[in-house]
């Protein structure tokens, strides 16, 4: 297969954009007219050839960018890459877990060879040829997790498993939708949470923690998760809000179309070998209000959530500055015509 | 001193009890201010012996003796008063790296004080959920600045200017433990042009 | 969705007479695979295929976790169970293809204690073993205090003893008996971590010495090795399926709705980690709670079983499946 990726910016000009054929792709996270949250998890399985689920780790045309973005957001803030020290297993079932899938699903683009501990990597599209012993990290250029952080699309977070809890004890966090890895760390799964509103008293955490600490190797699950952002800058975190927090600002209804972003992300969840620890991969795919409407059952269904969205879920997810201007702006797109279950545009 | 008038809030804002005896080898308890008053009350429903167990650490207000006396009285195996919760912090860590498991840390005084000794127990392979806390005393915060990384220690109004980068900052109830420290944010992001009047808030 | 709904097939590639009581029964992939990475404490789940019934019995895995071409488990005979053990031990033979499900731990180390100190009660052994390969290659101060009945019954003592040196420290009962948990719980450094697994009377032993002594319930793990008990058959409506299930009196609840097909979730199939946790629609008769999992209260309301490892008896037992 061959992908064509993208030289394009999440910052300053912003010349990112999606080509046509990665609109129909999207993971649009609407299976209905209306939202609210839910446990809504799903098995990881191969899905729908072509789409972000077929793959256990969706490599896209903006994969090369998205790693250059990456490497800049790691080298003005070394802090959004953090392990608490006995993590080191875990980092090195990552390793293994995103080398051993992505030279399985994408051979034209990664290979791996394995000889006893020694392991050589190729990673073409980033120009890396590395040998390596499996589990000496004196062998690596840095922490295992950074390592493989900077070659995979996505933050990644990496939870403990024990006292009956998850532990955010590591993270490689340079795209994240406004939390803060440095303050979050050592954290488990009900404190991060925590500022989530309504969430807590519906269960969805207990529900969700409870399955989580259930998964077994073999059988990873994934959900979709949502929010908007003004212009497609992927370093939207608590640490750089005031770089990014004016852009709600900009936004006017000549704009909409270009500006505002529908930002989404495929978590998926993994059990992990030899620390039993659970891989947490949270991945960004940002797609322009303008891009987004240009599949009608899209455009229809978006005008209907975003009118219908509860004021708690406005107000949290950050939208309350421009929420009624898109609202207006995307009624135009809702002729009030049916729309089918599913994600996937007719 | 009033007793704890802490809300309830948001789940990884810590929630304190009462300090209780539990069942130990020994019990080391650090306090400071008005918190001497919580150690004072365990040692006199203590039972024979228990004393004999007991390490007090104590950051005293400045001036007020008295409840160093008092403490000093309970007739603890060991007594120390230091001069500031740094100080307490950095004694706690030589104490625990000599103990045993089958301690007990039980945290008297200010969310300043209790948070970093927690974070100290946690250093030392002391469990944060075997840790007693109960609030006395001033509701003044350490702040986590998210932009530039600075501590701000004491901190009673909302929002807070932040002393290294500036930035007004939202005093969030979300907590780490880790950093015994709330979350600041910057405030008026979005717009900075935007006035935010700042309240005396935490006392 | 559980471990052992995906199985992995084996072909057994040896059975070792460890002693008078005991086999080890090692796995290899029918096609030479790769064997799935573990942590040390996991188990598998053996499918046992005898005759009309279908048992699944887990088993800790006493291999390296670092061992991919093969598993190995040790299984106690105990005549007196359902037949799982008997099973193995008359039945299972080199050669043999049987199916296993990936490992599934719910006895891990904490990878934050500053020492691991491990007390194990005759089978009980076993995770430890896979526990020490582990902690060994991590370089992370352990200990291990072995207790058994006889040396004769003390399966590995010996090996242990010649792989770990003073790391190990072996109890024969007939030979003075076990370790003083008091002394021995009294004189940890801050950090350290106590796992135990043997018979329930050791386990408790151990719970309430060190809580007696003052650490921390995080600090303190546990792993019973807990076969469903064999009881009278009984039958039970599942409400949501809308199926009437017979129990057989060797067969688990547990099992009895996998063979329905009915969706139900598990992990340890132990009545220890709450997963299989199910509401009562129905309960016109008595529930025998064999679990570590529920309340006294929830116990007592009969509103709740952990099919796993309980039994009805009764008129009418109605389950929200």
């Amino acid at each position: 297969m061959t992908i064509h990726f993208r030289n394009e910016t999440f910052r300053n000009d912003f010349t990112y954009a999606n080509s046509p054929g990665n609109i129909p792709r999207f993971p649009f996270p609407f299976p209905e007219d209306e939202y609210m949250y839910s446990t809504n998890v799903e098995p990881h399985h191969a899905t729908r050839a072509g789409s972000p689920f077929e793959h256990a780790f969706d490599v896209d045309e903006h994969y090369v960018s998205e790693m250059k973005d990456r490497a800049l957001v790691l080298a003005d803030d070394p802090g959004r890459c953090q392990a608490l020290p006995h993590m080191e297993t875990a980092a090195w079932d990552f390793v293994e877990l995103v080398m051993v899938s992505k030279a399985r699903d994408y051979p034209d683009l990664f290979e791996l060879t394995i000889d006893g501990d020694r392991w050589h990597w190729i990673n073409k599209p980033l120009q890396i040829d590395d040998t390596f012993v499996f589990g000496d990290s004196s062998t690596l250029p840095c922490h295992p997790m950074e390592y493989i952080g900077r070659q995979v699309q996505g933050d990644h977070a990496i939870l403990d498993q024990r006292d009956g809890n998850l532990w955010m004890d590591a993270g490689i966090i340079t795209a994240q939708a406004d939390w803060s890895l440095d303050f979050d760390i050592g954290m488990n799964f009900f404190e991060w949470h925590a500022p989530v509103p309504l969430a807590h008293e519906l269960g969805v955490f207990q529900r969700a923690l409870k399955f989580l600490l259930s998964l077994p190797q073999g059988q990873p699950s994934r959900r979709l998760n949502w929010t908007l952002t003004v212009n497609p800058r992927l370093d939207t975190s608590p640490e750089n809000y005031p770089k990014w927090g004016p852009d709600k600002l900009t936004v006017n209804p000549g704009n909409i179309g270009e500006k505002v972003h529908l930002r989404v992300e495929l978590q998926t969840f993994w059990r992990l070998p030899r620390s039993n620890a659970i891989l947490f991969p949270i991945r960004t795919y940002l797609m322009a209000m303008n891009e987004v409407v240009t599949q009608p059952k899209w455009g229809r269904r978006l005008h209907r959530v975003m009118r219908d969205l509860r004021p708690e879920l406005v107000e949290y997810k950050g939208l309350s500055r421009y929420h009624p201007m898109l609202v207006d702006w995307l009624a135009q797109f809702d002729d009030g015509a049916p729309t089918s279950p599913g994600i996937f545009p007719d | 001193m009033s007793e704890s008038l802490i809300e309830e809030s948001i789940l990884s804002r810590p929630k304190y009890g009462q300090l209780a005896i539990a069942p130990g080898l020994a019990h080391y308890f650090v306090a400071d201010a008005s918190g001497a008053e919580c150690v004072i009350r365990v040692a006199q429903t203590a039972p024979k012996g228990f004393m004999e167990k007991v390490h007090i650490l104590y950051v005293p207000t400045p001036g007020e003796n008295a409840l160093i006396t008092a403490l000093y009285a309970l007739g603890a195996k060991r007594f120390e008063h230091v001069p500031t919760i740094d100080a307490a912090i950095a004694r706690l860590g030589d104490w625990l790296s000599e103990s045993k498991m089958g301690s007990q840390l039980y945290l008297a005084g200010t969310e300043g004080l209790i948070g970093r000794a927690v974070a100290k127990g946690e250093e030392c392979g002391l469990d944060h959920t075997a840790v007693q806390c109960e609030h006395r005393g001033s509701l003044a915060r350490r702040v986590q600045c998210v932009h530039c990384k600075t501590m701000i220690e004491k901190v009673t109004t909302q929002p807070v200017k932040c002393p290294s980068c500036d930035l007004l900052l939202l005093v969030r109830d979300h907590y780490s433990r880790r950093l015994a420290a709330f979350q600041g944010v910057c405030i008026n992001a979005e717009d900075p042009t935007e006035e935010v009047e700042i309240r005396e808030v935490f006392k | 969705m559980s471990a052992s709904d995906h199985l992995i097939p084996v072909v057994v590639s040896r059975v070792v007479e460890v002693n008078s009581i005991i086999k080890r029964f090692e796995f290899k992939h029918i096609h030479g695979n790769e064997l799935p990475a573990f942590s040390g404490g996991a188990h598998i789940v053996v499918e046992m295929l005898d005759g009309p019934t279908k048992r699944k019995n887990a088993y800790s895995l006493m291999s390296s976790p670092f061992d991919r071409d093969q598993y190995a488990i040790s299984v106690r005979r105990d005549d007196n169970g359902r037949g799982g053990s008997k099973f193995m031990h008359e039945k299972v033979e080199p050669g043999m293809r049987m199916n296993i499900s990936a490992p599934v731990n719910l006895f891990a180390l904490d990878l934050r204690a500053r020492k691991h100190l491990m007390i194990a009660g005759g089978i009980g052994i076993t995770p430890f073993i896979a526990q020490m390969t582990q902690a060994s290659s991590l370089g992370v101060p352990f200990e291990l205090h072995y207790a058994a009945r006889s040396a004769s019954q003390a399966a590995y003592m010996d090996s242990l003893q010649d792989r770990f040196g003073d790391h190990v420290r072996c109890y024969c009962d007939d030979a003075g008996g076990g370790p003083d948990l008091t002394a021995l719980l009294s004189d940890q450094p801050l950090g350290t971590h106590v796992y135990v697994c043997g018979p329930k009377g050791m386990i408790e032993a151990v719970v309430q010495t060190a809580t007696d002594l003052g650490w921390p319930a995080a600090h303190i793990h546990f792993e019973h090795f807990l076969s469903p008990p064999v009881g009278k058959a009984f039958s039970v409506h599942l409400a949501k399926a809308g199926i009437d299930i017979t129990v057989g009196p060797e067969q688990s609840l547990l099992e009895a709705i996998e063979a329905s097909g009915t969706p139900v979730k598990c992990l340890c199939r132990g009545g220890a980690c709450g997963q299989c946790e199910t509401k009562v629609v129905t309960c016109d008769g008595d529930i025998a709670h064999n679990d570590h999992w529920l309340d006294d209260d929830q116990r007592a309301s009969k509103q709740f079983i952990m099919p796993c490892v309980s039994r009805f008896s009764g008129k009418r037992l109605e389950l929200d499946l």
